[in-house]
């Protein structure tokens, strides 16, 4: 248990200073590192700071947040296939910045395709909330956040059908296949305000997450609130996934993958899965970030295909393991 | 002294009325057998008390807070759901719930009522064994020793005994009339009517969502009851070691 913890922790720290090593201007570590800290104003301070470290900063908090929701929505449903963009958010918050790339707000100033990203996260919770019902069970959450996936979805597809130009249409699917390259610390200030929030409410699920091992029935007569746990979820997931998004784009699998790997080393316990997977994803998506400045650094390789290609053999790879015996 | 009292409860779904103007009480030491034919309400019943079934009439459980609840009355459902590969003892612990505040880590008290709730059901060699491995007996067994962990005055348990072995629905029953002596009052439905009647202080007999009998075993399960209710012929006798019941023949 602390030995998983310890392993973890010791995993992100070492990634995270690997990612502030690893970059297309091939700068020895000590010398990156000593700009880093010193920072003597040179361009080389400029690259540590204003490049290497939000996009440091970006993938251990997107990879936390994603490994966490992704762990408390398969605690909630009970189900080793649930991830975080079950609620349609990730899909509606990449319709609000398609969108805004799509009207050439995006353009306008720096934030604005985050932000129009965050209000299309918004605009999905309210109506996930909306259908499901505040008294609903996981089965209408689950309807609804189909629902609502299936129309952004739509939407998207609308929207690139009537862009005006291949260029527009490339620009779009670029940005939804999911990337940290070329962030700022702005980026890492407007996400890590609904982190922290999202964080703060999935990380108390612990308890009701594990009551719900037995079933929602058990749970509720052990005193657990499920509409209280499921309100939190969303708006945790939300929260999270919906900022992860608007700053990054899409990135699959990492909250699929994470809690279904950890799981056998937790003992399967849903609380302790939770921290387990958040470090875990932090571990995945700085992996893979570093991956893609390693394998292919002048195509800009993004991140997102890095994570869907390495993420879906792996998780074949798990099914066919859960066939033998459940995990 | 009373640990529950239920007046008039009645249930309706879709203008069908599941549960028809039920009314009792659950005294301190009693084990109290819920009988009926499948589709009776028995299910119904014990939800609606529990207040996790929305019902008219009241139920002394339904209206404590969630916590309070928790802490006077625990609950086996039918459906022996355990959706991770957890150890025995985890499961076993998650009775623990409504005695921990959302960031307590267990202590010795919850230890040691986790070891009991193991011994009592016979548990202890399985207790790092993953509970979704073991069979369909042991895992009631696991249910039932969490209800137990959560020490309450009251268990209600939706058929715990169905599906174990002999050996283990008898030493289940008289775990839970050990509890009973000692003041822990239970519910539990059942079908095993011969289990019922040497077991059971009380029986209640459901019927079509009404309340047709009430009373202690001999008194309940007269050969007319048995005819209407459950449409059986039943050999019914006190013995040298026991009541002993056997349903006979199907009379309709």
């Amino acid at each position: 248990m602390t030995r998983l913890a310890g392993g973890l922790s010791l995993g992100v720290l070492t990634l995270a200073i690997a990612s502030l090593l690893v970059g297309p201007a091939g700068i020895g570590p000590s010398e990156s590192l000593s700009a880093l800290i010193r920072g003597d104003g040179g361009p080389l301070t400029l690259v540590m700071r204003e490049i290497r470290t939000p996009r440091a900063i970006l993938a251990i908090l997107i990879g936390a947040s994603l490994g966490l929701a992704g762990a408390a929505m398969q605690g909630y449903l009970r189900n080793p296939l649930a991830e975080p963009g079950l609620i349609g958010v990730s899909g509606s918050a990449a319709f609000g910045a398609v969108l805004a790339i799509h009207t050439g707000l995006a353009a306008s100033f720096a934030l604005a395709l985050p932000l129009a990203a965050l209000v299309g996260a918004l605009g999905a919770v309210a109506l996930v909330m909306a259908l499901a019902g505040p008294r609903g069970t996981s089965l209408t959450l689950i309807l609804a956040g189909i629902a609502v996936s299936a129309l952004a979805g739509a939407f998207t597809s609308l929207v690139l059908n009537l862009s005006p130009n291949p260029f527009a249409a490339n620009e779009i699917v670029f940005w939804m296949m999911g990337s940290l390259a070329d962030r700022s610390m702005n980026h890492v200030w407007l996400a890590l305000p609904f982190m922290l929030v999202g964080t703060f409410l999935l990380a108390r699920l612990g308890r009701g997450l594990d009551a719900l091992t037995l079933g929602e029935d058990a749970a509720q007569a052990m005193g657990i609130d499920l509409h209280r746990l499921r309100l939190m979820l969303i708006i945790g997931t939300a929260c999270v996934v919906g900022s992860g998004t608007a700053v990054a784009g899409a990135i699959g699998f990492v909250g699929l993958v994470v809690p279904h790997i950890l799981r056998p080393f937790v003992g399967a316990q849903p609380s302790r899965l939770l921290w387990a997977s958040a470090l875990g994803g932090a571990i995945m998506v700085l992996a893979a970030d570093i991956a893609v400045r390693v394998i292919l650094p002048a195509r800009d390789l993004k991140l997102g295909v890095l994570t869907a290609l390495v993420g879906a053999p792996l998780f074949l790879h798990l099914i066919l393991k859960l066939r033998q015996e459940r995990i | 002294m009373t640990r529950l009292n239920v007046s008039h409860l009645s249930v309706r779904r879709r203008d069908l009325d599941v549960l028809s103007d039920v009314s009792f009480s659950v005294d301190q030491g009693e084990l109290i057998g819920l009988i009926g034919p499948n589709g009776a309400g028995k299910t119904t019943l014990m939800r609606a008390v529990l207040g996790l079934q929305d019902h008219d009439g009241q139920s002394s459980l339904a209206v404590l807070s969630s916590q309070d609840r928790a802490r006077a009355v625990a609950w086996m459902p039918q459906a022996r759901e355990i959706a991770w590969p957890v150890s025995v003892e985890t499961a076993v612990m998650l009775g623990r719930t409504p005695h921990l505040s959302s960031i307590q880590h267990a202590r010795e008290t919850d230890h040691e009522a986790v070891d009991a709730a193991l011994s009592e059901m016979d548990l202890q060699h399985l207790r790092h064994r993953a509970a979704t491995q073991l069979s369909g007996g042991e895992q009631a067994r696991v249910l039932i020793a969490r209800a137990l962990a959560q020490q309450t005055k009251l268990v209600m348990a939706d058929e715990p005994i169905a599906g174990l072995d002999p050996a283990h629905q008898i030493s289940t029953m008289q775990t839970f009339a050990r509890m009973a002596a000692s003041g822990i009052s239970s519910i539990v439905s059942l079908h095993d009517l011969g289990l019922a009647v040497r077991h059971c202080t009380r029986l209640i007999m459901l019927g079509d969502g009404r309340l047709v009998a009430d009373g202690v075993p001999q008194d309940v399960l007269t050969a007319d009851r048995l005819a209407q209710v459950f449409g059986v012929t039943a050999f019914y006798q006190k013995t040298e070691q026991g009541p002993v019941y056997q349903s006979l023949e199907v009379t309709r």
